[in-house]
């Protein structure tokens, strides 16, 4: 009744080609994004920045970039840990050498930076496929954070091996560092995964994502067809790597504030990004919000109301945690196996005919 | 609709997540622990320590000076983004967290920059960022007894004791093995410094997380043979070691770890073969001390101890303890100083600069010569730094101390760590305060 595209005419090709072709989408959409924008930023304190909107935000970021590659060009990667940690350690050292470069510029540059290294460890995906990329960018995983260990350059020579974000402004107002407001910090990430989300969307519905989901699909029909495997998959790789770069940029300097290249960045980061875009669906934008959604929310929901809504303790809160997790996980790809963005599509589906479904 | 009823569930969750408020003049502390995870080994005990005294002092003593003790517990894993998550979660319980203790060098290093502006200092016990001992530049952490960077100097004058002086150092070959972390890289400078000044070569052995794999390591031990070992691991990887150790028969009386790798859970698995092995220490080991038959009685007597009786008085065990006794006189002390029950960060902070726990008070804590005295000032947040060895032996099952308490090489460390503060200070705009 609500949902229904009856009457809503397309009468120019431009409207035939809309991102959210629906009225109702364009409001809802329209509507999210206003509340997320104007509403958020009222209620939001220190724990609904740090643990909730920011991690969700960065991830989807992540997940955007790791669904590009892998669920639009169809390479798998487990690299993505070390991607990020390209972008954090890139941001960390433009940050230090140049105090005043705009912090927007720094992420954008992190994103670059890392997008030149994501091509380098993208080129064996000329030659090999499926499970053995995996491997070779698992090298890559294990490479890049030795790398960032071993060179003391990248940590500018201090004891530890860490690397802090020093405080940094957008207009006049903080945005890293312990002093930045959680609603500055919010906006900011907020603003920065939507613009970057909407160019991803259109990235992947026109000739770049059309490319890359022929090279997913049959890549020796694609290149019949005219499809040159070498641009379109360095392409993928560089793209997805300039947002798993920025993600991680924006993980070390907005969220976490310091970071170590082995414990922020590790192999388990690379799983956990895979798994929310699995989860999530791949090949989706929506399913790469959803998975991070899912996977970083979760956690805490699950935490949140065994140990403060049922006073369990600790400890025996996080081994029902870990228990709900895994078994949630393989409840939900039972029942779509092909994510929550699937899910979503069937709703609406639904919800088209609804409440006439005849 | 199975989905309706998970939304239901889902929104229901979400409601009961509201923050728990606690009533007035309570003391809320967070405790971060690890009972779950490759580190939960050491976690546990380490928790159960500090548990178990606040949980002596609310039973007998009806808290501190009379204000119930709140203390809350938060799983982290010993993973810096868990931890990030409970530090926001239990800083605003009960009115205010009064004191954070960490219990992570890395949490600590994610914590420092934050709780200068939560107000909220952080009690780092001998791990952390060493160079937060510089109280100008740090004035919210606190890393007493000693750092790491006083415990290397500790092992190096150890060494130089057992070979017959300090000048015997020259030629001899000195391997470090660490976690391949924050923590583990923390001695590198201090023993580099040393290596220079002693002429001791200075061999790096990193092993990465979390430690399981150590066979490639100690192949180059095998072939280098250097004449000592030092470690710093945690979890799982103390154990590994210690057996791998044991079976290039390397001597245990020339291997040393940190005081974090010095457990009872560390050297068990291998057996009658970590005879000897060493490790640093700040505190005795042991349950004979007063305090110990206090917990047995008033805690677990009454069925609120944390863990198993039989394994009060190991030496994590006793760590969680010495670190909720002088949290908990730093507690103390705030009241004192301020004059009032209701205290908040910024007091317990002030509490915390102007701790003095000496021989006496231990006494009439239950714990006579369970450690050395202490005193923080506001330049020194390090206060005396003095570390000790003690030796495991695998037929009684017991550690004891088997050295005196050396002083840092304060020459060394200190240049060190006013280096590395003023590194951080400048990174982030800070300028030191005026202590005099």
């Amino acid at each position: 009744m609500l949902y229904r595209e009856a009457g809503q005419f397309k009468t120019s090709y431009q409207a035939d080609q809309a991102i959210f072709p629906i009225l109702q989408d364009r409001w809802f959409v329209v509507t999210f994004l206003l509340a997320a924008l104007a509403v958020v930023p009222l209620l939001i304190n220190d724990y609904f920045a740090n643990a909730v909107f920011l991690p969700f935000l960065i991830y989807a970021l992540a997940a955007i970039g790791l669904n590009i590659l892998t669920g639009y060009c169809g390479q798998l990667s487990l690299g993505t840990g070390a991607f990020m940690a390209v972008g954090a350690y890139a941001s960390y050292k433009m940050m230090t050498a140049f105090p005043d470069l705009s912090i927007i510029v720094v992420f954008v540059l992190s994103g670059v930076i890392t997008a030149a290294v994501g091509m380098l460890f993208g080129l064996p995906s000329l030659r090999i496929k499926g499970f053995y990329l995996a491997v070779a960018t698992l090298a890559a995983q294990f490479f890049i954070i030795w790398l960032f260990y071993k060179v003391p350059w990248f940590f500018n020579y201090n004891a530890t091996g860490q690397i802090s974000a020093p405080p940094r402004e957008v207009f006049g107002i903080l945005v890293t560092g312990p002093r930045a407001e959680p609603a500055a910090t919010y906006i900011f990430t907020l603003v920065f995964v939507a613009v970057f989300a909407y160019f991803a969307k259109n990235l992947v519905r026109g000739r770049a994502g059309r490319s890359w989901m022929a090279i997913r699909d049959m890549d020796i029909a694609a290149e019949l067809i005219g499809i040159r495997p070498l641009t379109t998959k360095l392409l993928a790789f560089g793209i997805s790597s300039f947002y798993v770069g920025m993600a991680g940029a924006l993980m070390f300097a907005v969220w976490l504030g310091a970071a170590e290249s082995g414990e922020t960045f590790g192999i388990d980061q690379s799983f956990l990004v895979l798994f929310m875009i699995i989860i999530g669906g791949l090949g989706s934008i929506l399913g790469s919000f959803l998975g991070a959604a899912f996977m970083v929310l979760m956690p805490i929901l699950l935490k949140q109301s065994m140990v403060d809504g049922l006073g369990l303790a600790a400890v025996t809160a996080k081994h029902i945690e870990i228990i709900l997790m895994g078994c949630l996980i393989i409840f939900f790809l039972i029942v779509e196996p092909h994510g929550f963005a699937r899910l979503w599509q069937i709703a609406k589906e639904k919800l088209r005919l609804w409440p006439f479904p005849h | 609709m199975t989905f309706k009823r998970l939304t239901q569930g889902l929104v229901a969750a979400a409601v009961l997540a509201a923050p728990v408020m606690a009533s007035a003049a309570e003391l809320t502390i967070p405790s971060m622990v690890y009972r779950t995870g490759p580190y939960a080994p050491n976690g546990i005990p380490f928790a159960n320590g500090y548990a178990d005294y606040f949980t002596l002092l609310n039973e007998r003593d009806g808290g501190i000076e009379g204000a119930k003790i709140n203390l809350i517990e938060c799983e982290t894993a010993y993973n810096t983004k868990q931890g990030v998550e409970c530090y926001e979660n239990v800083k605003n319980a009960g009115g205010g967290a009064l004191v954070v203790q960490p219990l992570s060098t890395g949490i600590t290093y994610q914590l420092i920059p934050k709780a200068a502006v939560d107000k909220i200092p952080i009690f780092s016990m001998g791990y952390g960022r060493t160079s937060a001992a510089n109280g100008r530049i740090f004035p919210w952490v606190f890393n007493f007894p000693a750092t790491y960077w006083s415990q290397a100097t500790a092992f190096i004058q150890y060494i130089g004791d057992q070979e017959g002086g300090m000048d015997k150092l020259k030629g001899k070959k000195v391997a470090l093995v660490y976690h391949n972390s924050a923590y583990g890289k923390e001695p590198i400078r201090t023993l580099e410094s040393l290596s220079e000044k002693l002429g001791y070569e200075l061999m790096l052995l990193p092993v990465d997380h979390p430690g399981q794999e150590q066979k490639a390591t100690w192949l180059q031990v095998r072939r280098e043979r250097p004449d000592w070992v030092l470690m710093w691991g945690w979890g799982v990887m103390n154990q590994v070691a210690i057996k791998e150790a044991a079976s290039i028969r390397y001597p245990m009386d020339h291997f040393i770890g940190v005081w974090w790798s010095g457990s009872e859970n560390d050297v068990l698995p291998a057996g009658e073969a970590a005879d000897g092995y060493l490790s640093g220490a700040f505190h005795a080991p042991g349950d004979g001390f007063p305090a110990h038959d206090a917990i047995k009685h008033y805690v677990y007597d009454a069925g609120k101890g944390a863990g198993e009786r039989d394994r009060i008085g190991e030496v994590l065990y006793n760590r969680g303890l010495v670190a909720a006794m002088w949290t908990s006189e730093a507690i103390r002390n705030a009241m004192q100083i301020h004059k009032t029950k209701n205290l908040n960060g910024t007091m317990v902070r002030d509490g915390f600069e102007a701790l003095k726990v000496d021989e006496t008070r231990l006494t009439e804590l239950g714990l006579p010569g369970f450690t050395y005295p202490i005193e923080i000032t506001c330049e020194n947040h390090e206060g005396p730094g003095k570390v000790a060895l003690q030796r495991w032996d695998a037929k009684a099952k017991t550690w004891s101390v088997v050295s005196k308490f050396y002083d840092p090489l304060r020459d060394t460390t200190g240049p060190l760590i006013e280096e590395d503060s003023e590194a951080y200070a400048k990174e982030n705009n800070i300028t030191p305060r005026n202590c005099s």
